[in-house]
């Protein structure tokens, strides 16, 4: 199944309602200040946010003057096209082995559930994984991840709560070095962006991969909810000053949210959006593709 | 980020213009409320819930009392800010307690909202209070949900009660049945997270909900969520008749709009705070804090009760009586320096300062220019400290060689102090003075 049809299915709930609110939105009328007021309240209640919402519709009227357009309905389209414009630049490249990815996030985002979905992914894929349980902080952390490990029969390194996170990622790497692995992937404890102290365990972290792991292609992967509202954008503001992120997953598209937050941090932000969650399982995870992305919502 | 921040800075500036002009007109309310407006979207309340809340507000702005005000401005403040409080209700964190135990507390809410760090929380902090709590493992999907629970249960010093992946309601059931026995006077049941949306899980929250009849359901929420909280809360209170919520992850810099949606929606209490990773980081919920929060104009209440707690009341009291005295030294500032260190992270302090809010980077409140500042007031001899005036151009070289620092340096603190001085001597909100003297400190 593809993206769109997967995407389609797991945001189905959150397309009925979306799609409805678009139905009274784009009609046979003339385009007048209603038609972008209702706009406004479809966009904003998707969380794409009061300043982008407005960029969105500044440039909707400009264009639709252009092209002289006279009924809402055809607006539609051209509504499309700027947003699959301005997610376009986030299209991220393929993979190159061996890679290294660390995944990192506040709390209870998604974050190790989202590893273990890419643990199986990429051992169907046919490559060697080793999985860094570097959650030392979290109760239950390392079991949570170990159940992954088991189901994708991928080797983990794990250490006791409390113990070094930095010693966990040092002892995965030598481990796939010595495995001759393709990819590392480093699960991290979830921390509020703000902690200027949580961020040095991520900086150490960044220094071991780097010095111990140079050849390999380091990914810096912040994990959003899909629920989120605006402060979304605070997290990988503040994520991206500490640590230099360099790629997206947005979680959680399952359910009746929309992500618009997306559209905010494609448009201030150099990030590539790499993976989408729509579930809980193995399977739940999909590739980003922005126009099929902006197909989905519509 | 500039989207974010200035926010009450836009608001004050919309509201002194206002000020200025004395009276205000219906026109002038209407644009300030559109201020509000935008206010209340970037902190993610519900864009119905803001419109109605404004439409509210305007109706009691535009009225004769606002009209022949002296100060308009302040008065649209109160106003908004009143009307925020208002909504969200009391400063109820009351639970329900059974007249025959053991009370029963079911929680509930999406994945990843805290609910099981929340459980350990209520356990200790219900422990504190003499009860004996049973936490029972009720999520049987999440991998190792159960033995987090179990960790959890343990750090709070409570009983725990699992019984494998039965059917929850099963496990809830077994559980009272053995807390009867045990003595357990309160049972708190963890599910597992779940969409609102997913009609076969709500399902086993209502057999749940049936099979041991809860005193409380309380739907866990993180304050980070967005538009989506009312449909959310909506969902959860149709399906289970919810009792309360609580709000996770204050301790982040949300602006939390979500607290107002879901109150508008489901007009249950908001009952607690979580507010840290740790089991004893719970808080009642308070609405004023929340209203300037959601505002942006910062949590000067948190603020005020934070800085009481830490800081050394005799001492400031001398230090007070210093500046009305007019005799401000180095010491004294020194005292302060300490003071705010005492007070604990200072970005999360700072950050509660109204205007503030969006402004503060760790690099703004730097430890290590704290410390250069401690060695400079330090390398100054004792008549120096208590009598600033004596410090010459090359007396400020000698005291930036003792500290190990640059004449820069030495100047840009003499400077602060001075202005320092001045604004604790122009500050008139008492208390605020009482720990800042003014916000430049950095
Ligand atoms: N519906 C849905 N649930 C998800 C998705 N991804 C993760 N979850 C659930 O969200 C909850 C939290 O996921 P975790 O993977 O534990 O999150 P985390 O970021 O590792 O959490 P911490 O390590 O505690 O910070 C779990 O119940 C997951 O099953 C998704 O795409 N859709
Ligand atoms: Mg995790």
């Amino acid at each position: 199944m593809g993206f769109f049809s997967r995407l389609f299915d797991g945001m189905k709930k959150t397309k009925k309602s979306f799609s409805e609110k678009l139905k009274y939105v784009f009609t046979g009328n003339e385009i007048d200040s209603d038609f972008y007021e209702e706009l406004e309240y479809v966009l904003i209640s998707s969380d794409i946010g009061e300043q982008t919402t407005e960029y969105i519709i500044d440039e909707l009227k400009d264009r639709a003057k252009e092209k002289k357009l006279k009924k809402t309905e055809d607006c539609r389209e051209l509504l499309k096209e700027i947003m699959v414009e301005i997610l376009s630049t986030t299209q991220p490249k393929e993979l190159s082995y061996p890679c290294v990815i660390m995944v990192l996030g506040v709390n209870g985002v998604g974050k190790t559930t989202t590893l273990g979905k890419l643990a199986k992914k990429f051992t169907d894929e046919g490559k060697k994984v080793v999985l860094a349980a570097a959650d030392t902080f979290r109760a239950a952390a390392s079991d949570q991840l170990e159940v992954w490990a088991n189901k994708s029969k991928v080797k983990i390194v794990t250490n006791e709560q409390g113990a070094d996170s930095g010693a966990v990622v040092y002892d995965a790497i030598a481990s796939a070095k010595a495995k001759n692995a393709d990819i590392v992937l480093i699960d991290t404890a979830g921390r509020l962006h703000n902690k200027a102290i949580l961020m040095e365990e991520l900086k150490k972290i960044n220094r071991i991969v780097s010095k111990e792991f140079g050849e390999a292609e380091y990914h810096k992967m912040i994990v959003v909810d899909g629920t989120t509202g605006q402060n979304a954008v605070n997290q990988v503001e503040l994520f991206n000053e500490a640590v230099e992120l360099t790629d997206i997953t947005i979680t959680k598209l399952d359910g009746s949210s929309k992500g618009g937050f997306l559209l905010s941090l494609a448009k201030d932000f150099d990030l590539a959006i790499r993976y989408v969650g729509v579930g809980e399982s193995e399977k739940d995870l999909l590739d980003f593709d922005a126009k099929e992305f902006v197909d989905a919502i519509f | 980020m500039a989207m974010f921040s200035g926010l009450s800075e836009r608001i004050n500036h919309i509201f002194s213009k206002l000020t200025k002009r004395g009276k205000l007109t219906e026109l002038e309310i209407k644009q300030a409320m559109r201020e509000v407006r935008v206010a209340l979207l970037e902190a993610d309340v519900n864009f119905l819930v803001a419109k109605d809340f404004i439409n509210k507000v305007s109706e009691k702005a535009v009225g004769e009392q606002i009209l022949t005000s002296l100060t308009p401005g302040q008065q649209v403040i109160k106003i908004v800010n009143d009307e925020l409080i208002d909504l969200m209700g009391s400063s109820n964190s009351k639970l329900e307690i059974a007249s025959k135990p053991p009370t029963i507390i079911m929680m509930c809410g999406l994945q990843g909202a805290g609910k099981t760090t929340m459980c350990g929380k209520l356990g200790l902090m219900l422990r504190k209070q003499g009860k004996k709590p049973m936490l029972v493992a009720g999520d049987i999907y999440r991998p190792a949900a159960i033995n987090q629970l179990k960790i959890v249960a343990g750090n709070a010093g409570v009983d725990f009660f699992e019984k494998g992946t039965i059917s929850p309601d099963k496990i809830a059931t077994e559980a009272i049945e053995l807390a009867k026995k045990k003595g357990n006077d309160v049972v708190i049941i963890d599910t597992a997270g779940r969409l609102q949306i997913n009609a076969e899980l709500m399902d086993e929250l209502v057999r749940i909900k049936k099979a041991v009849n809860p005193h409380e359901i309380l739907l866990t929420v993180d304050s980070m969520t967005g538009q989506e909280a009312v449909n959310v809360a909506k969902e959860f209170d149709e399906k289970l008749d919810i009792t309360g919520t609580i709000l996770t992850k204050l301790d982040g810099d949300t602006r939390g709009g979500a607290a107002l949606s879901i109150k508008a929606i489901t007009g249950k209490p908001i009952k607690f705070s979580g507010t840290g990773e740790k089991l004893a980081d719970i808080e009642p919920f308070y609405p004023d804090r929340m209203a300037s929060r959601i505002l942006g104009m910062g949590d000067v209440l948190t603020l005020i009760e934070k800085a009481q707690e830490n800081i050394d009341q005799e001492q400031m009291k001398k230090l007070e009586e210093n500046l009305r005295k007019n005799t401000f030294t180095f010491d004294d500032f020194l005292v302060q320096f300490e003071q705010l260190s005492k007070m604990g992270d200072l970005t999360s302090i700072l950050s509660m300062i109204p205007g503030m809010g969006a402004k503060i980077r760790p690099e703004d409140v730097d430890e290590s220019r704290l410390k250069a500042y401690k060695a400079i007031i330090q390398s100054m001899t004792p008549k120096e400290r208590a009598n600033p005036d004596l410090i010459k151009a090359s007396h400020r070289k000698r005291i930036a060689k003792g500290s190990g620092t640059t004449i820069q340096e030495v100047n840009a603190l003499i400077k602060q102090f001075e202005q320092t001085k001045l604004m604790m001597k122009n500050q008139n909100n008492p208390q605020l003075r009482k720990m800042f003297g003014g916000r430049k400190f950095f």
